[in-house]
């Protein structure tokens, strides 16, 4: 993945307006969070191939670090925490943040086809 | 003398961190063993470090490290399908049967798994509990040996020691070519250091040195 350039993500994200896609998004610290730390919380969410339709779209940051919010005819998808994407061998679009070890934090990605289950 | 060996947990690199130094003294002995590997550890968070991988390209980058583990290990390997992540919501009676399928082939005379509810990780407590139903389901006069692995912060004052501790130090090497079989996990599991600088031996030395289990008694 390379670091965000947010000019190119808005292009690639108005590339799905108005087309049924699949997405996947994702937030966690990790299974072992309160393991390691006792004062820790283990905190995690996915949803993997919802279909959603999105007619808008918008990457917003400073620095690095960028939100992408996709407004859906009857709510909203939003990921905060993103520093880099790819443009996949399949054509989809994968943003993700990591921490400063590489693990991963946040991902959202977009795809015309179902992500492999 | 062990007969054949299974080993049952839900990620790979869990047998590296957790039993490769058990596994290489009983391949050193001959005893086969089989790891029945319930996911492909889909839903990682580390990537590699520098990361190397993403969410969509991580199984294949487990999968083969997977493989590579077992071929250091000198150990057949069979891939379970499930997904990372959602074991403890599947069936255990589906998945007790579908693991009781292998140990009836296999004929084990030891299972290695985790121990349900002292393992950590929700997906090591729900595969630990299956694959004791599984034993469970056989036989009595069939079923294997079940050592089970605990580690989470109150096991010790809740179930006491371990009755089986595993001198691993002649196979250590091995251990930690097992571990850094699983690129894409070994630096940020064993401190999120950078492989180039860290000296991850010295780490996983002191973090890992012991293979200590608890006999299951039914």
């Amino acid at each position: 993945m390379d670091p965000i350039h947010i000019e190119k993500v808005q292009t690639e994200l108005e590339r799905y307006l108005n087309k049924d896609v699949y997405v996947h998004l994702e937030t966690t610290n990790g299974a072992y969070a309160s393991h390691n730390d006792e004062n820790a919380y283990n905190v995690g969410a996915f949803i993997r191939n919802a279909k959603v339709r999105y007619n808008h779209a918008k990457i917003v940051g400073s620095g690095n670090v960028y939100r992408v919010g996709l407004k859906l005819d009857i709510g909203w998808v939003y990921a905060e925490g993103l520093s880099e994407y790819e443009v996949d061998d399949q054509n989809r679009l994968l943003m993700a943040g990591h921490d400063r070890e590489g693990r991963l934090m946040v991902t959202l990605e977009i795809s015309e086809t179902p992500f492999h289950y | 003398m062990e007969k054949h060996v299974v080993v049952i947990y839900p990620h790979p690199d869990d047998e590296a961190f957790g039993a490769s130094g058990t596994i290489a003294k009983f391949r050193s002995e001959g005893v086969p063993v089989t790891y029945l590997c319930g996911t492909l550890g889909e839903m990682g968070r580390n990537m590699g470090n520098p990361t190397f991988a993403n969410r969509e390209t991580l199984p294949e980058f487990r999968k083969k490290e997977l493989i590579n583990a077992c071929n250091v290990l000198d150990i057949e390997l069979e891939m379970l399908g499930y997904r990372d992540k959602t074991l403890e919501f599947e069936s255990k009676a589906e998945v007790a049967e579908h693991l009781k399928g292998f140990l009836d082939e296999i004929k084990p005379s030891l299972v290695i798994t985790h121990y349900p509810g002292y393992a950590v990780h929700p997906d090591h407590n729900a595969l630990g509990a299956a694959a004791i139903e599984a034993v469970k389901r056989m036989g009595e006069a069939d079923r294997p040996t079940i050592w089970a692995q605990a580690f989470s912060r109150t096991h010790l004052e809740e179930l006491g020691e371990p009755d089986v501790a595993v001198d691993i130090s002649p196979f250590f090497k091995k251990k930690m070519e097992t571990i850094l079989a699983h690129q894409s996990q070994a630096s940020g599991i064993l401190g999120g250091m950078d492989p180039a600088t860290a000296d991850l031996e010295a780490i996983a030395k002191e973090r890992l040195g012991a293979e200590r289990f608890y006999t299951w008694k039914f």
